[in-house]
């Protein structure tokens, strides 16, 4: 399929700039590549700028309340799981308001593929921070600094225990695309952190890996199978240094060193995919030296919800004599009178 | 056992089998009467009830209970706060479960204290007044003698060692005093069954009693043991020998007691009925919705009291093809089945009050995105977590009005535990041909009461024809598109050539698409307005029942109707009861004009009078409210009534 065949007549209303114009674009490129038709495609959201992405798709979409986004593509997904089915989502709508469904579609591992945009601010209320905000950000609801610890979203992911979880940047439009079908491929909840920039109230956010010179040096896209290098001249890689302390500690070493790890997102022990997933994320970062990982970290196989709730029921039908309200109503105590 | 009945109307001969005798006893002739079985949690005074009144229903009566249980799971034994209750009222022209009781079992001395005490049970030197009892003055009492020792009523917080005259029972009461731990054990002596096991039939010794009292045949009793303890099959014979003894010690019981005949219903349509309690009703009503319209029928939902047996009736229904999602939260629990809706199922939501308060902002959007949903509110004692397990009228205004914005949705209300099964049908139906939430209104006191069910056959309920969409529309569809009744064409995921995009923001009332347009919102707003008002054009005209030239309209909604029902009769006036309430029944105000005094009873501060004032203009309605999280009393009514002229 073409990715023009996804576009729906509606003007993008995005900001000049704002980094969800390209991961718009990334979604219909990832979705023609995935190559559902529209009308088996789905795009939930729930309110705020990311929020508004079902109405340039064109599939079916609901744009529906704030932080609710997650329990109504549960509904859509269990009650119809041959349906491909996609979660805008953003960082206060997801992490904020929406946390409790977020942690549990993760748990019940629903089948979904949810884009989580991250720009660390609330953009369509104006500008007040969020629960991914850096301690000590200054904004219009914290004009002194704010005094919270922030969210990192792999982090909640993993102790939620998602079996997917990838983070792209809105100017990497090829990983972007890569790991957005990737999460397609992933039976079971697959979120894809989109780092974006909120041109207006938080320019600039991910600028430490999205300015182009530094790119590279800053960040690591990882794939399965593929070794742990990174840097402008493909010269540096990552391995686990036993020798600091009781536990392991990723470092960075030259890209010929034997000790570069081969990245495996299949492993289902997610010890390693949070230790890679949490380089940089502590802000300002404690550890400049490590990159900011990119690509799909995570990516295990588990049975899904959806599946599971839907055998389970037509077990049960096949073993049953009672199929109609009839038959039903024919299994109880009764008398004529 | 059988039974000859002679000629003469007050009495009958009995065959004893155990000692080959001959009896004639002396019979009372009922029209309907009322039995509260009450015991401790443990002693299974439910299952007791449920029994006894299924087994009243087999044999002809009408049925209404009322099971009343502590809000606690297991409270100290032998207390006060761990009585469990159940009552029934059986007989004909029963409306309700009854005020009060004329046959009390009282397994132990808690027990006894609270049925003769009432609400009063807590009150230190309170005695038994008529007004406040739970049994007539001229009551009779079986109770447990080997459950009122020293140790028991210190348990119970009786100061003397007399319970009857410390309580102040009067003389007018029969006792029958029986031995039931003793006698139950010495019926199992010789099953090898251990002293906790022969203590837990004490209440078959029990039930056996109460079938001789009311010349119940115990091989049908038995029958229903056999059914029960299907899974446990060991347990059968115990419980039918104990509960022959029960019957036979009755039988040969030396005392003057008179057992009572009660009356057959004779105005019941034929037809197979069975006993059916009101959360298990609706759950049924919604699979027999959705068998009858081809849909998938699915609930989201969030255990709460006293809703969460709805859940737990549709979660056993896989054989039937529903899918039950247990939700994170309440708010998951109606989102889940909004999306589910929005894929092209019939969706439901089960819940009470505090989550219907969680849900409100999910329902407006159901209600501005036009999909179809049913919202089952089983009322129970507000606000806040209020009361869980009693029963109260209190979320009428929040159904009507508890949301952001213009956002009207269609509310009904069940008014009896059988009917629950009717207006629960009835919920899903005018969701899915209006494209609307359905908020569907129950109670504590249907939810767990039953009552006699007469069972449809799928083919004799009306059809269903969920909203579609025109072939035509393929390739220009959008979701703002109308048929001529005003109700939105529904097309979902899965059908080519209908794709569109829904929103809970306000949408261009041509487009489809998102607009803050001034004069669209208007137009909009009352586009919503008119969808829902026009569903009054379905619904059946409001009947008034009783005497219908009466001067005085008592006027009721929901839970109260049998309450008022019997209320009318014995004031001999008219009664216009409510089960649509919005929108009201296109007669509604032609019948409210007609009367003099109109009289709004609620189990609410007001909360139906208010709205009707508010849609009915110049009329003068008088209140009766009862805010006591309980059922209704007749007699209360009738004084108000009375006295209030």
């Amino acid at each position: 399929m073409e990715a023009s065949q996804f576009k729906s007549n509606q003007y993008v209303k995005f900001c000049p700039g704002c980094g969800d114009h390209a991961i718009c674009m990334a979604l219909q490129k990832a979705m023609a590549e995935v190559g559902v038709p529209t009308h088996q495609t789905v795009v939930i959201s729930g309110i705020g700028c990311s929020s508004r992405m079902p109405h340039y798709l064109n599939t079916y979409g609901f744009n529906t309340i704030h932080g609710r986004g997650a329990a109504i593509a549960t509904g859509v997904k269990t009650s119809h799981p041959e349906l491909s089915v996609w979660q805008m989502t953003g960082d206060g709508d997801c992490l904020a308001i929406g946390g409790n469904h977020f942690i549990h579609e993760l748990r019940r591992n629903v089948d979904l593929n949810i884009c989580l945009f991250n720009n660390r601010i609330y953009g369509l209320t104006k500008g007040q921070y969020s629960p991914t905000s850096p301690k000590g950000f200054v904004s219009k609801s914290s004009p002194y600094g704010t005094v919270e610890r922030p969210f990192i979203p792999a982090e909640l992911v993993l102790g939620a225990r998602g079996t997917f979880f990838a983070r792209t940047l809105d100017v990497d439009m090829p990983t972007t695309v890569e790991c957005m079908v990737a999460g397609h491929r992933h039976k079971g909840a697959s979120v894809i952190e989109c780092l974006v920039n909120c041109v207006i109230f938080n320019n600039g956010t991910h600028s430490w890996i999205s300015d182009r010179e530094t790119r590279a040096d800053h960040s690591i896209v990882l794939r399965h199978g593929e070794k742990m290098i990174f840097g402008k001249e493909k010269n540096k890689g990552l391995t686990l240094d036993y020798t600091q302390g009781v536990m392991p500690q990723l470092i960075v070493v030259a890209a010929d060193d034997p000790r570069v790890l081969t990245h495996d997102a299949t492993m289902q022990d997610p010890t390693l995919h949070r230790m890679l997933a949490m380089m940089g994320q502590d802000i300002p970062a404690s550890s400049p030296q490590l990159p900011i990982a990119l690509g799909v970290i995570r990516n295990v196989e588990e049975e899904t919800y959806d599946s599971a709730v839907n055998q389970q029921i037509e077990q049960v039908r096949e073993h049953s004599k009672v199929k109609t309200f009839d038959q039903l109503t024919s299994t109880l105590e009764q008398w004529e009178r | 056992m059988c039974k000859f009945y002679c000629n003469f109307a007050s009495y009958f001969v009995t065959y004893n089998h155990t000692n080959g005798l001959y009896k004639c006893i002396y019979y009372m002739q009922k029209q309907h009467v009322v039995v509260r079985f009450c015991g401790d949690s443990g002693d299974g005074m439910q299952l007791t009830g449920t029994m006894f009144a299924s087994l009243s229903a087999i044999l002809g009566n009408e049925i209404s209970t009322l099971p009343d249980f502590p809000a606690e799971i297991r409270a100290p034994q032998g207390t006060l706060g761990g009585v469990s209750g159940f009552q029934v009222q059986l007989g004909t022209g029963v409306y309700t479960p009854g005020d009060q009781a004329d046959v009390i079992v009282a397994m132990n001395a808690a027990a006894l204290k609270v049925c003769a005490l009432g609400s009063k049970f807590n009150q230190a030197g309170a005695l038994w007044e008529e007004k406040s009892s739970m049994f007539k003055r001229d009551a009779v009492i079986l109770v447990d003698t080997d459950s009122l020792t020293a140790k028991d009523l210190e348990k119970a917080l009786y100061t003397t060692d007399n319970p009857f005259t410390e309580l102040g029972i009067p003389e007018s009461v029969q006792i029958i005093p029986v031995a039931l731990t003793q006698l139950t054990k010495e019926s199992l002596k010789d099953m090898g069954l251990d002293n906790k096991t022969m203590l837990k039939s004490r209440n078959m010794f029990a039930l056996g009693l109460v079938c001789w009292l009311f010349n119940r045949p115990v091989d049908k009793a038995t029958a229903f043991l056999e059914s029960k303890f299907q899974k446990k099959p060991q347990l059968i014979a115990p419980n039918v020998k104990v509960l022959t003894d029960g019957y036979n010690y009755g039988n040969n019981l030396a005392l003057n007691i008179q057992t009572m005949n009660v009356e057959k219903s004779h105005d019941l349509p034929k037809g197979t009925y069975t006993s059916i309690a009101g959360n298990k009703a609706t759950a049924w009503g919604l699979i027999a919705a959705a068998e009858k319209c081809g849909k998938r029928l699915f609930l989201g939902s969030y255990p709460i009291t006293p809703a969460t047996d709805i859940m737990h009736e549709l979660a056993s229904r896989k054989d039937m093809g529903v899918m039950v999602v247990q939700a994170e939260d309440e708010i998951a629990g109606v989102c889940t089945a909004i999306g589910a809706a929005f894929a092209g199922d019939l969706a439901a939501t089960s819940t009470s009050g505090p989550g219907l308060s969680l849900k409100g902002e999910a329902i407006g959007l159901a209600v501005m995105a036009e999909l179809p949903l049913v919202v089952i509110d089983v009322q129970r004692g507000g606000p806040s977590t209020g009361l869980p397990t009693k029963t109260e009228q209190t979320d009428l205004m929040q159904a009507i009005y508890g949301r952001n914005g213009e956002c009207p949705a269609v509310v009904m209300a069940a008014s009896s535990s059988a009917n629950c099964f009717d207006y629960a049908y009835q919920a899903c139906k005018i969701a899915l041909e209006n494209m609307t939430p359905v908020i569907l209104l129950t109670d504590t006191y249907l939810a767990n009461g039953t009552g006699l069910w007469r069972i449809p056959k799928l083919s004799e309920l009306p059809d269903i024809h969920p909203q579609s969409v025109p072939e035509a529309l393929k390739g220009h569809y959008n979701p703002a598109l109308r048929d001529e009744r005003g109700v939105r064409y529904w097309a979902y995921p899965g059908m080519e050539g209908y794709e569109h995009r829904n929103i809970g923001l306000e949408r261009d009332a041509d487009k489809g698409t998102i607009s803050t347009n001034p004069e669209n919102h208007q137009r909009m707003v009352l586009a919503r307005k008119a969808k829902i008002e026009q569903v009054a054009e379905q619904l059946p005209p409001l009947q008034v029942q009783g005497n219908a030239d009466s001067d005085t309209l008592l006027i009721g909604w929901g839970s109260t109707e049998g309450h008022l029902l019997a209320a009318a009769e014995q004031l001999n006036c008219a009664l216009a009861h409510f089960n649509y309430i919005h929108p009201l029944p296109a007669n509604t105000a032609d019948i409210l004009r007609k009367y003099k005094r109109l009289v709004v009873c609620e189990l609410n501060n007001g909360q139906f009078a208010t709205y009707l004032r508010s849609q009915i203009e110049g009329i003068a309605l008088d209140q009766y409210n009862e805010m006591t999280a309980q059922p209704f009393a007749v007699d209360r009514i009738v004084n108000f009534v009375k006295n209030s002229l």
